[in-house]
This record gives structure tokens, sequence and C-alpha cells, in this order.
């Protein structure tokens, strides 16, 4: 039995779903921020995984983009998270009527 | 068998790490799972022989990433546990399940049908295979991807001046008062 880029393929969707998942249900910004770095990372699975069925180091390339997309995402995100915590220790995704002011 | 068992090891730690992200209460506890699945998946890039990113998938993920999360949480002293039995949503949850799993139904159907028909034809540039995967990974990117390596050497910069003004507003409108007094 060999491994093909199918299972890489099934476990990537796996790992998306779950990420999906808990940005919907969970609440904390920091757990929903981790979510989406879940749904990054499968998306870098599958692109690894094509990259080498199809034998074309370009899928690579673009993981690597991805990678410094989300670090710059992650400095964003927690640089607007903190400064709203500051303001409103506590908050979670449920107080988005903070912001009629 | 080498290779099945490495997958089958990796695939686990991975999927173990997202239901621990999922279904952890705790924000710390949520942040250590997260670094066992970034491990997991540098470990399955390694067995798809993308050595350069698995090294910066660690390095750039599990040390820097995660480690400015939980810089944040101790920064910020977030409550550390979130109650996850108050739904205020009514419905939301088992929506969110509902889509969530039909969601990979379908993803799974179109894998399972689509065959190796899914992946289309071969690409256009091959790795060289007299050469490591760092150098022609490199050699793709500083060829055909110079100009986004360039946009993405911009965005960073822009990022880290705007982390800096976002966070020091606060110090600033600190000073005014402070000279008001």
């Amino acid at each position: 039995m060999a491994v093909t880029g199918t299972w890489y393929l099934v476990l990537s969707a796996a790992l998306f779903t779950i990420g999906g998942v808990g940005l919907l249900i969970r609440r904390n910004p920091l757990v929903m921020f981790m979510c989406v770095e879940l749904m990054l990372n499968a998306v870098n699975l599958s692109f690894v995984a094509f990259s080498r069925m199809l034998g074309d180091i370009g899928g690579q390339s673009v993981v690597f983009f991805v990678l410094v997309v989300a670090a710059v995402e992650v400095v964003v995100g927690l640089a607007i998270i903190v400064a709203i915590m500051r303001r409103q220790p506590e908050v979670t995704a449920d107080d988005l009527a903070l912001l009629k002011g | 068998m080498v290779e099945v068992l490495v997958f089958v090891i990796g695939a686990a730690i991975v999927l173990g790490g997202a239901l621990g992200v999922l279904l952890l209460p705790s924000t710390n506890q949520a942040a250590l799972s997260l670094i066992a699945t970034l491990f997991g998946v540098a470990v399955l890039f390694v067995a798809q022989e993308a050595h350069f990113l698995a090294a910066v998938q660690i390095i750039v993920y599990a040390g820097a990433i995660v480690v400015l999360f939980l810089f944040v949480m101790m920064l910020l002293g977030v409550k550390s546990n979130e109650d996850l039995s108050v739904e205020p949503l009514p419905g939301q949850r088992i929506a969110a399940l509902v889509g969530g799993g039909l969601f990979f139904l379908m993803v799974l159907a179109v894998l399972v049908v689509g065959g190796t028909e899914l992946t289309g034809s071969l690409g256009n540039t091959f790795p060289d295979l007299t050469q490591s995967n760092l150098a022609s990974l490199g050699k793709n990117l500083f060829t055909e991807h110079i100009f986004a390596v360039q946009a993405t050497a911009i965005l960073l910069t822009v990022a880290v001046v705007g982390a800096v003004v976002l966070v020091g507003q606060h110090m600033n409108s600190n000073k005014k008062q402070e000279a008001t007094k």
C-alpha cells in the first residue's frame, strides 16, 4: 500500500473543515485566529501534495508566499486585538454590537 | 511501509492538535495544540520532500507566530477559560457542525470520484532532480516570482509599521494626558 497524493488531500480537507467549524463555534478572538491558521495550513498541505503529484515546484513557491502573508496577517490582527482588548477586557466575538459606538 | 507509518503518525498529530484547538476551553492549551498541528504538518512536508518548507514551517509558525499568540495572552492576561457550554446564538453550533460535515463530504466525494483526473495535466516547471529542493525552489522564486517577492517585502514593512502605529496610539494618548496635567 503506497501513500498517494489523495491521502494528503483528504487529510487537508479534514484539517480545513476543523478550522472552519472552529472559526464558527469559538468566540474568543485569539482562538478564532488560531482556527484561521489551521485553515491556512490545510491549504499549504494540499499545495505541497499537488506540487509533488504534478512534479511542479511552483506549488511550493505559493506555500512560501502563504507563509509570509500568514505572518503579516497575525501581526496586524493581534495588534488590532490588543488595541480592542485594552479598552474592553474579556471581549468576545459576540460583542460586535459595540461597533455601534 | 515506512511511508504509510509516517503518514499515519503525522496525520494523527495534525488532527489531534486541530481537535485540541477546536475543543479545549483554555486559550493557552489551544495555542499548544496548534504547535502540535504545525509540527505534524512540517513532518508531512518532509515526507513529501519539501525540506525547506518544513524548516520554515517550524521556524516561522512554531517559532514566531505561536510565540506571538502566547505573548499577547501574557500581555493582556486573557481570561484563560472560555465557557463552551453557553451558546449565545441558539442552533448556531449545530448549523456549523452540519455545514462543516457537508463541506467535508463534498470535498471527499470530489476527491474519490475525481481520482487521478482531478489533478489535470503535468505542470510546466519540472524540478531539476539533480538540484536540491532548496536550490530549485530558490531558482523558481527568484526568476518566475521575483515581482511577488518584492511585493511581499513591501507588505512585511507595511505590516510592521502598521502594528507599531496600532499599538502605539495608546502610548501617545497617555503622553498627551500627562502633558495636560
